[in-house]
């Protein structure tokens, strides 16, 4: 039971790193490989407002707000101008801004891991703490649930959340009917990079400690997540992210913990065999 | 002064050159049909007139404004819709989110709802299915929706993209109805067809598009009887 609850947890974080990346993908049609670093980046954002002001609020306020500017301006910087080039030429190029990031984080802050903060403590809530849950994984689960029935509310039921849904599924259609294309691009992005900042959050509540390449591995988990729900699938990204947090907390939790990253990866190519489009998603045609 | 005044454009795919040197026009409530054989250039001719292909040469004068270089989403805050060959309703939503998006570009929801209604009265069966997911309608069902969609913008001009294509002869019958219950309303519509005869009987006017010109131009019942057209396009 707390396994299910700290997998759950972890998989809500991992779902919406995934978000981002799916996101992306149904709508500017390109793998940003950088999403990791954004995590990175709003885990740094913290640290520094942590410094600065000895407030959780703000730093959480300034993550969120650094990392959307952040992920506007790296779309518009790096992946705007390659507009209709190559996949690859756009793959290679979000390859390149993520060693950038990287890069740009280990001159500011240097190679080693450092501790957040003595300020950033969540506080102990007995009637959980008791049952053996910890308040981070309550926290994140609930956080997490509520951010993602915003976001569908948000998808659903606004007339730039059904723009979205059009530009994802006919762009060319989309724009007939008056929708400006680049502009919900960049609002892709901006959420997109907006959940990173939680996810980033929620990260530091487990484990206190930023380096440059925190955001690696959370990224490429949360990718596997997307690809396995199905790319460009919103309830897909959840699905997946969710399931690959509950696996890797039941693995580590049993004799085949050495084994886990192995496990979450295989599961990748399985359901790839079985279902080459992912759990949720759908078999699109192609369009001219 | 014309609505539509395309002039002397040139469109081109890469090293391709699609359209060499068309020019046409369309009155306030004219119906004018383009029509022409598979690969004439008829949907690059409206893909350029709608913004979403730049031409290389010439211009596209709408109300007498020169809109080859605004881009295509701009256009249709402009007063012109497009409805695109093979429908392209998004498939994924239902009826009533694809008619709301036909309205973007608008903010009035008091206007939105009476035209969602009036696209109701001229297409009973949107209106039967419209909680129904696109992508599950007949193919008659989604070109009433593209149309209905292109509808909701209030546009001045409607560009059509082979509006019968795929559809039994009874269902085309019951498109080209609604054209002419629209022509009747007042609306202007730029018509694309390979079914030259169907476009013929509803157009005022229509031009014939080969390999990239305009070959020939004129009133569309006169062609109707033309002997060339006849044998070329018409079957007979
Ligand atoms: N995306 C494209 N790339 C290259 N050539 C194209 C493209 N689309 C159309 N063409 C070419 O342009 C010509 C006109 O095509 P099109 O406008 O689609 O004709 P129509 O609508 O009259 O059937 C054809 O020769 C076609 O092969
Ligand atoms: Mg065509």
């Amino acid at each position: 039971m707390i396994t299910l609850i700290d997998g759950l947890s972890l998989g809500s974080i991992y779902a919406l790193i995934a978000l981002g990346y799916t996101m992306v993908y149904g709508i500017a049609k390109m793998l940003n490989f950088a999403h990791g670093d954004i995590i990175m980046v709003g885990a740094y954002a913290i640290m520094v407002t942590l410094a600065a002001t000895v407030s959780p609020i703000a730093a959480i306020v300034a993550a969120i707000v650094i990392c959307t500017i952040l992920g506007i301006l790296v779309e518009k910087l790096a992946y705007k101008p390659l507009r209709g080039a190559s996949p690859l030429a756009v793959l290679i190029t979000a390859i390149g801004v993520s060693y950038f990031l990287q890069g740009l984080a280990q001159l500011v802050f240097g190679s080693q891991p450092k501790p957040v903060g003595s300020a950033w403590k969540l506080p102990a809530i007995e009637a959980i703490n008791s049952l053996g849950i910890t308040t981070a994984a309550a926290v994140t689960l609930v956080c997490g649930i509520i951010i993602m029935i915003a976001l569908t509310l948000f998808i659903n039921c606004t007339r730039t959340g059904s723009a979205m849904l059009a530009v994802s599924e006919d762009r060319g259609a989309a724009i007939l009917m008056g929708v400006n294309v680049n502009k919900i691009i960049s609002i892709t992005f901006a959420i997109g990079s907006a959940l990173a900042a939680f996810a980033g959050m929620f990260y530091l509540f487990q484990i206190p400690n930023t380096e440059p390449t925190l955001g690696a591995m959370p990224g490429i988990t949360a990718f596997t997540a997307a690809v396995i729900g199905g790319i460009g699938s919103i309830p897909g990204a959840m699905v997946g992210g969710v399931l690959l947090g509950v696996i890797e907390k039941f693995c580590l939790a049993s004799p085949l913990a050495p084994y886990t990253v192995a496990i979450k990866f295989s599961l990748l190519i399985l359901i790839l065999l079985v279902k080459p489009t992912g759990l949720l998603g759908k078999v699109v045609r192609e369009k001219v | 002064m014309a609505m539509l005044e395309v002039k002397n454009i040139e469109v081109c795919y890469g090293m391709i050159r699609a359209i060499k040197d068309i020019s046409f026009e369309i009155n306030k409530g004219e119906i004018v049909a383009l029509i022409g054989a598979n690969g004439a250039g008829k949907t690059t001719t409206l893909h350029t007139v709608s913004g979403l292909l730049k031409p290389t040469a010439g211009q596209v004068l709408f109300d007498g404004k020169d809109i080859s270089k605004i881009p295509a989403h701009r256009i249709v805050t402009m007063g012109m819709a497009h409805v695109p060959e093979g429908r392209r309703v998004f498939q994924q939503l239902s009826v009533l989110d694809n008619l709301k998006l036909g309205a973007y570009t608008r903010t009035d929801k008091k206007e939105i709802a009476e035209n969602l209604k009036k696209v109701y009265d001229h297409f009973p069966r949107l209106a039967e299915r419209k909680h129904q997911i696109a992508g599950t309608l007949s193919g008659g069902e989604q070109q009433m929706l593209a149309m209905g969609r292109a509808l909701m913008s209030n546009p001045d001009i409607i560009l059509m993209d082979e509006p019968s294509m795929g559809l039994s002869p009874l269902l085309v019958k019951e498109i080209f109805a609604i054209i002419e219950e629209l022509h009747k309303s007042g609306a202007t519509i730029l018509l694309v067809e390979q079914n030259a005869k169907m476009a013929l009987s509803v157009a005022d006017r229509a031009y014939v598009l080969e390999t990239g010109s305009i070959a020939m131009s004129g009133d569309a019942k006169e062609m109707l009887n033309n002997d060339d057209i006849k044998k070329a396009y018409l079957g007979q």
